[in-house]
């Protein structure tokens, strides 16, 4: 341990300790911009490329980057003398400098975090002009939209490209004033190893990455009388919406969310959740059907776009593990546009099927060529948690004053089973409560796997089935995916079933949920929330939804059977790794 | 998947140098340079090929290539006219070299003419200060350049 003086505060810590963080320790407030510390998921991203945090140390001639200097035993440190503040404004006027002014029709306008930083020190006017960076924008992507001239090069996305996603698309490019944060060879998105799983987004400081906005189209298509429009929400979006409107992160708002769904004029409003119930029909049969026919173990859990894009480019020789099965939005459209669609007498044509979703990925995977029917689409439009709150907002809808709705049926009837899927581990335990019962045919009395569950990069369980050991893994993150899968490879794993979601948390801490500016209590908050809205359903097992029973009597007739294959399945394609 | 379109002789021969070091990342940089001697240049497919033989992601490869000028993706000339425009040669109307090779061979700096022969480069310094302006051809260095002597140069390399 060292003591450190700082603005006259003495606090004692231990030697690897930076100044940034001692500071923290005697709310002293240093400000940052580049540094970001998501210590949960172990990223912290040390580029100290911005130099707003520089501090005075006695004894050091220059200014240090309080991110990135140790403490050390006697150390004396201030935070707010003329030189340390009037080097940072110098630093902010220059990023400014070189920085579009757009920042009332931009993107991220009132989430930026330079913008907010420049407003903390009360800049009024730039100092300098000079040459200003010209990039072209990327929109290649379903996804994700590059634009460079508002990077200010801190490099928070390529440390969770590499580090913690271990995509490597995005890598520092150039030298000296040209230095931008590109792709290899410069190609478009669309044209690289991208998972869109868009965590490079979601530390985005400013709008540099954004998401593909897809909210003119969903206006569109409500205002176009022809079409009939159906939404559907996934479950990690009524644990976050609450967040855009000024709630306690993991409030649940199911209810107001339905209703405002209802009043912006959609159709029907449905969720995603019921679809969620009907993979897990699928799942747990294949699984069951891989165990008792020797089939290809361990079955990885395919719901998450980002993680099967993932293993398509990185598991190119593995493609026949993972699950047949299409995601639960992707099921979902399936069955509205044949099975609704017929029930309704709607031409599947005339309707659209909206996904409101936690994730940049979906839009790209609804995109996916081999995902529809007969010239139609499963999902035709896909619009984030965040998007869904600005149309909420744009209508005028006051979210907080709404009276609680339910969803409408027969698509919108769930389990506590389906609404787990937004947090990571809660795939694998549906899936269990399911397929616990069917291979043992007992009741399945506590449905709550606690091991499965929490923030921790990869969990572990061991469950006795007809007194089997079945070898549980869950594990979030593609950087801890890709160390699973590579165990797997050199056989020094063996699992019988393991849960893949691409972002930190599961889908709670999905690409397109509301900024957490590197608060991930955030995430923790919402995968409680999650939790609460599962027991306090009274069914929990995704079987015993009787509107999943009655679309398997009326219409899809034998779980992992042949029209479910027909219209639940899917297969993968192998890519190129770079 | 990409295909490769430059001779498989070529491959073999970066194969077997880097067959003959540890290939790791530490070796990209020296791997870069050896490719680029054997090949001239580092198109996207040579790239390609040395990321995965050394286990590195192509944007890291790409990320150095684009970082350092000596690198080029470009095929080069058979003879790269070097002109020096360091401060010394910079001082000395290194400038009107340029441009006076520009317009002998009606190219841009960093371009190479369409029969392959020649290409312009401006390099910064190449420690022969006294001899300012200079200018390289390939490994042949001209000292006390002037525009006159431009088209003398260019008339010594039109094999």
């Amino acid at each position: 341990m060292v003591n450190v003086n700082i603005n006259g505060k003495m606090v004692q810590v231990s030697e690897d300790t930076t100044i940034l963080e001692a500071a923290k320790l005697v709310n002293v407030k240093i400000p940052t911009l580049c540094h970001l510390d998501l210590h949960d998921i172990k990223m912290v991203n040390k580029a100290a490329s911005c130099r707003v945090c520089v501090v005075e140390v006695e004894g050091r001639k220059t200014l240090a980057p309080s991110c990135a200097t140790p403490v050390f035993d006697g150390m004396v440190v201030k935070t707010d003398t003329k030189k340390a503040v009037k080097a940072r404004r110098t630093v902010m006027e220059l990023l400014l400098s070189d920085h579009p002014k757009d920042c009332l029709i931009c993107e991220k306008n009132t989430e930026c975090e330079l913008q907010a930083l420049a407003a903390e020190m009360g800049l009024r006017h730039v100092k300098y002009e000079g040459e200003i960076s010209e990039f072209p924008i990327d929109d290649s992507s379903f996804s994700i939209v590059r634009d460079m001239t508002k990077c200010i090069m801190c490099r928070r996305c390529e440390t969770m490209c590499n580090e913690v996603q271990t995509v490597h698309v995005l890598s520092g490019l150039g030298r000296g004033f040209d230095t931008v944060v590109g792709t290899a060879f410069n190609l478009p998105m669309y044209e690289t190893n991208c998972t869109f799983c868009g965590q490079c987004l979601a530390v985005c400081p400013t709008a540099a990455l954004a998401e593909v906005n897809n909210v003119p189209k969903v206006w569109d298509a409500i205002n176009n009388e022809k079409k009939y429009v159906v939404v559907q929400t996934a479950p990690a979006v009524r644990v976050a919406l609450g967040e855009e409107f000024g709630m306690e992160p993991g409030t649940v708002v199911t209810g107001k969310m339905v209703a405002a769904l209802r009043s912006i004029g959609f159709d029907k409003v449905f969720d995603t959740d019921f679809a969620a119930d009907l993979t897990i029909m699928e799942e747990a049969s294949e699984f069951v059907h891989r165990l008792k026919h020797g089939g290809k173990l361990p079955m990885l859990t395919s719901c998450c776009p980002g993680w099967v894009k993932f293993f398509e480019h990185q598991f190119n020789d593995m493609l026949d593990i993972p699950s047949s099965c299409k995601s639960p939005h992707e099921m979902f459209g399936s069955v509205a546009k044949s099975y609704l669609a017929e029930k309704m007498g709607i031409d599947p044509k005339q309707m659209v099927v909206v996904s409101v979703m936690p994730c940049v990925a979906k839009k790209y995977e609804a995109a996916r060529p081999e995902l529809g029917h007969g010239g139609t689409k499963d999902v035709d439009i896909v619009i984030t948690t965040r998007e869904l709150a600005r149309m909420i907002n744009e209508a005028g809808i006051s979210f907080n004053h709404l009276e609680d709705e339910e969803f409408d049926n027969p698509l919108g009837e769930s389990t506590g089973a389906s609404v787990i899927f937004g947090a990571t581990g809660g795939v694998i335990e549906a899936a269990l409560r399911t397929a616990y019962e069917w291979l043992t045919e007992e009741t399945l009395e506590n449905v709550e796997f606690e091991a499965l569950r929490g923030i921790e990069g990869t969990k572990e369980a061991t469950i006795s089935i007809n007194g089997e050991d079945i070898h549980i893994a869950v594990t979030h993150g593609l950087g801890n995916a890709r160390n699973l899968l590579e165990r797997i490879r050199r056989g020094e794993a063996q699992y019988h079933a393991i849960e893949i979601m691409a972002c930190p948390g599961g889908c709670i801490g999905g690409g397109g949920q509301p900024f957490h500016h590197g608060d991930l209590e955030i995430l923790e908050k919402r995968i409680a929330g999650i939790y609460s809205e599962d027991r306090a359903k009274t069914i929990r097992k995704s079987h015993e939804n009787p509107m999943i029973k009655k679309i398997y009597e009326e219409y899809l007739g034998e779980p992992y059977g042949k029209k479910a294959h027909e219209l639940l399945h899917t297969y993968y394609v192998p890519r190129q790794k770079m | 998947m990409m295909t490769r379109t430059l001779s498989q002789d070529l491959y073999d021969q970066l194969e077997g140098y880097i067959d003959s070091i540890e290939p790791t990342e530490a070796a990209l940089i020296e791997v870069l340079h050896e490719a680029q001697h054997i090949f001239g240049y580092l198109p996207m497919e040579v790239q390609l090929f040395i990321g995965e033989k050394l286990h590195v992601p192509a944007s890291k490869v790409f990320g150095v290539v684009s970082f350092y000028s000596y690198f080029t993706t470009e095929p080069k000339g058979k003879y790269v006219i070097n002109i020096c425009t360091g401060t010394a040669c910079f001082v000395r109307n290194a400038e009107s070299i340029v441009r006076e090779f520009e317009k002998a061979l009606n190219i841009k700096t960093g371009e190479t003419t369409g029969n392959k022969k020649y290409t312009i480069d401006c390099l910064r310094c190449v420690g022969a200060c006294g001899l300012a302006p200079v200018v390289m051809v390939n490994e042949d260095v001209y000292g006390k350049v002037t525009v006159d002597d431009v088209y003398k140069i260019i008339a010594k390399y039109t094999e």
